[in-house]
């Protein structure tokens, strides 16, 4: 037997399956388990493949356009705020199998969102998590030293306003619903929906105009 | 009829069981105060090894406060840490 016939797979699985570093472990045994589902007739390829094809088509601006119509639309906000899930689905967005959890940012209180124990995300309202809400530095530092954490983003929450942070660590899913920026009277849904970043659904910045 | 409702004083049990567990270490044996009722779960301690996760779990959002949390916590008194917790590892506690 080769090496190459040793490491690699001796089949393919195209536009599903990232190049597998062969040292990791845990890619590797994902990389297995799918295979076995698939074997076994648990779910198709075509499964997999079209649950990535729809992640990777989610983008923070769909995010946008719920914040947009919530700083717009008072009964829309109302019914964001009491049920997240039945909220966005309005807008034809789906929340897949979690509930949607939205906290709203005020004169004061500042909410950030972490997951602690791994990495859920509102995954498709926002799309997939940059790297740093995965790392072990932002998921135990955002817990402990929530504030230390918002000035290396440039968010300074004064002393006197509540930071209330939110650790997604089970079924439900956060979005923060931001502070509508002053000057932006008379905006449309569209230019409302440009200036909220993800990262401020997240928590961890403010829009800015 | 929930067994807990929002404002109710809990305690979330300092236990230790093996296996996949979603209360995070650092809540384990801390106060707090039931901020939502979120709803029934299939519990993940079961699904996680191919049971079919009942019977279900009810789920509460618990609010702590950072600085009864962290000894060395800088920050408001007022700031807080929301989690989920399901009801099997809440107890109440009496005033």
């Amino acid at each position: 037997m080769s090496s190459d016939e040793r490491t690699t797979h001796s089949h393919d699985h195209p536009g599903t399956t990232p190049d597998v570093n062969e040292t990791g472990y845990y890619e590797l045994m994902a990389e297995a388990i799918k295979e076995l589902l698939i074997e076994k007739g648990v779910v198709s390829a075509e499964d997999v493949r079209r649950n990535l094809e729809f992640l990777d088509s989610r983008d923070p601006l769909e995010g946008g356009r719920v914040i947009a119509r919530a700083w717009e639309d008072p009964d829309f906000k109302k019914r964001l705020l009491e049920d997240g899930t039945a909220a966005v689905e309005e807008m034809g967005l789906t929340m897949g199998d979690a509930e949607l959890v939205v906290v709203e940012n005020t004169n004061s209180v500042h909410n950030m969102i972490v997951c602690t124990l791994c990495s859920c995300y509102p995954r498709t309202l926002l799309g997939l998590p940059p790297d740093w809400y995965k790392s072990k530095s932002y998921r135990s530092r955002a817990v402990i030293e929530p504030r230390a954490v918002l000035t290396e983003f440039g968010t300074e929450i004064p002393a006197d306003k509540t930071v209330r942070v939110h650790d997604s660590n089970a079924d439900m899913r956060y979005l923060v619903l931001p502070q509508r920026p002053e000057g932006t009277e008379g905006w449309s849904a569209e230019q409302l929906s440009e200036i909220v970043s993800r990262d401020s659904m997240v928590g961890v910045t403010v829009p800015v105009t | 009829m929930t067994i807990f409702s929002t404002g109710d004083r809990v305690r979330i049990k300092n236990s230790h069981p093996p296996g996949h567990r979603r209360t995070p270490f650092y809540v384990r044996g801390k106060e707090g105060i039931i901020e939502r009722y979120c709803g029934e779960f299939k519990n993940p301690e079961e699904l996680a090894y191919g049971f079919d996760g009942t019977p279900k779990r009810e789920l509460y959002r618990v609010r702590l406060s950072q600085i009864e949390l962290w000894d060395e916590y800088q920050g408001s008194s007022d700031d807080t840490l929301d989690l989920e917790i399901y009801d099997h590892w809440l107890e109440k506690v009496e005033d």
